[in-house]
């Protein structure tokens, strides 16, 4: 093949391959056992854990990238994509997994940050990214910063849907506010949103030049343009331009369709699966409900008779939140 | 015309939108719409499956019965596309991973389809490909399948090396890549002229 005509890395294949998981569930699993039942239930792409999140809450303790065999045994288990998760701003972790070939990487806060200032320049990528947001700013920057596709964070190994639904809400809200703007106050927002990349510059006790780098090479003025940028587009299209997704704290299929009611493309399910009695089943009833998530009747259908979801967890009671990690 | 794009899963809203597009500049009075209702796509005069998990829809489509529908729309002589795993779904022949998963084709077209024929996401790719009765066309490759063989009566649209990335039989058009993903209509405008 003339490999020079072909052009990797896009975003339109970016992007294009987070479009083509719309409609679907994309499931947490541990190994290639669990990513066969995955599979067989009807999940879009699986992502590789070396523990669902549930259990990393559980242990504590510094979470990190999986264990690179233990990807392999999963990419090599199944046919359907396989997405893994790197700790936010740890360049590294994500060029590992880049170099296994996995098809997507999670940027996660579910993880432990890598970096206290930053994200990833996912643009100097060629495999596509997916990262948390709790509101419309997260997102915009991620978006600014090369993310493929976005996901709520909720409240990651709870199955506790509150904060997913929290922050889907905030993002709907906030861009039915930008849609009502004129370009003038839309570049006020895109000022504000970019104001968390000063962080590092603030911290040193140096002045800065508002003309210099402050995030690998671009300029805070850089990036309020990119940002505004995006910010039009989204009020063109009354959405984001990117694939967002539902997670953290999804349990049940009635969750899921909930997700979905909201306004979610699709929806992640992390500890809701494989901490359930019967995890096959529970993975068929949440696709189901995805799919016809407009019709109640299949809900309550496929709700039945799946035995315990999850046990959950109260939000207030929780030692440590993981939405807070990388904003 | 009535155009339905199976929405059970994948990039639906992109094929609606195109669809409509190539309706309007086509100067045909009609309407894509994305459905999952056996009734609405029996009804429609034309039909197109989406790209996403060619596994995913598979199962979702013969449980919901909507594949025994677009078999006979596709009897009748209504125009089908598939791009990417619409087009995996098209086929008669599949290969191993189609078999090592279990995954039902609708059997229509006399092809042999390769899943994920190119590698992982990380080989997906855009070229300038040109496509016989449409000329160049930006084409957007993504975990995409190819095209090892056909029977005689399949005419071969395009090629990229060795692999058949477009084809059509009589009123089926099955794609391995996605002009959904551009903003060029005339594919689909070729599509709904069929």
């Amino acid at each position: 093949m003339d490999l020079e005509k072909l052009r990797f890395g896009t975003d339109l294949v970016k992007r294009g391959f987070a479009k083509m998981q719309k409609g679907g569930v994309i499931m947490d699993v541990t190994n290639a056992e669990q990513a066969m039942i995955a599979e067989e239930a009807g999940a879009v792409a699986v992502m590789a854990l070396h523990k669902v999140p549930a259990d990393i809450r559980a242990a504590k303790g510094v979470a990190r990238m999986a264990d690179p065999k233990k990807i392999e045994e999963i990419m090599d288990a199944v046919t359907i994509p396989v997405m893994a998760k790197c700790r936010i701003g740890h360049i590294m972790e994500a060029r590992a997994l880049e170099s296994l070939g996995v098809d997507m990487i999670d940027e996660s806060e579910v993880l432990t940050p890598a970096d206290p200032f930053f994200h990833i320049d996912k643009r100097k990528f060629t495999v596509p990214f997916v990262c948390g947001a709790r509101s419309l700013g997260e997102a915009c920057r991620r978006i600014w910063e090369g993310a493929a596709m976005i996901r709520t964070k909720g409240e990651a190994g709870t199955g506790n849907v509150i904060e997913a639904v929290r922050h889907m809400r905030l993002m709907n809200f906030a861009i039915e506010r930008i849609c009502k703007m004129d370009d003038s106050e839309i570049h006020e927002v895109a000022k504000n949103y970019a104001n968390a990349y000063k962080k590092l510059a603030e911290s040193v006790d140096i002045s800065f030049n508002e003309k210099e780098a402050i995030y690998e090479e671009y300029t805070i003025e850089d990036i309020i343009e990119g940002i505004y940028e995006i910010l039009k587009e989204i009020k063109k299209l009354h959405r984001l331009p990117v694939v967002n997704f539902a997670a953290g704290g999804i349990a049940t299929p009635a969750d899921a369709a909930l997700m979905m009611m909201l306004g979610a493309d699709g929806v992640f399910v992390g500890s809701g699966i494989f901490k359930s009695s019967n995890p096959p089943a529970y993975a068929k009833a949440i696709v189901e409900a995805v799919e016809n998530w407009r019709d109640a009747s299949i809900v309550a259908e496929a709700s039945k008779g799946l035995g315990e979801a999850m046990k959950g967890r109260e939000i207030s009671e929780l030692e440590e939140k993981l939405q807070i990690r990388g904003i | 015309m009535k155009v339905a794009v199976i929405a059970v899963q994948g990039d639906v809203e992109e094929h609606v939108d195109i669809a409509n597009k190539a309706l309007e500049n086509l100067g045909i009075k009609g309407k894509a719409f994305a459905t999952i209702k056996k009734e609405e796509v029996r009804k429609a005069d034309a039909i197109i499956l989406p790209g996403g998990e060619s596994t995913t829809i598979s199962k979702l489509i013969f449980k919901e019965n909507i594949a025994e529908e677009i078999k006979k729309s596709a009897n009748e002589g209504k125009p089908i596309m598939g791009t990417c795993a619409g087009g995996i779904l098209l086929a008669k022949h599949g290969d191993e991973q189609i078999a090592k998963t279990k995954t039902k084709l609708l059997g229509l077209m006399d092809i042999w389809i390769k899943r994920n024929a190119f590698g992982r996401q990380r080989e997906s790719f855009q070229i300038k490909l040109n496509i016989k009765k449409i000329g160049e066309f930006e084409a957007v490759f993504i975990r995409a399948p190819a095209i090892l063989k056909v029977e005689n009566n399949v005419e071969i649209l395009a090629k990229l090396d060795n692999y058949i990335v477009a084809c059509q039989q009589d009123n089926l058009l099955a794609l391995a890549f996605h002009p959904e993903l551009t903003n060029d209509t005339r594919i689909h405008e070729y599509f709904l002229e069929m």
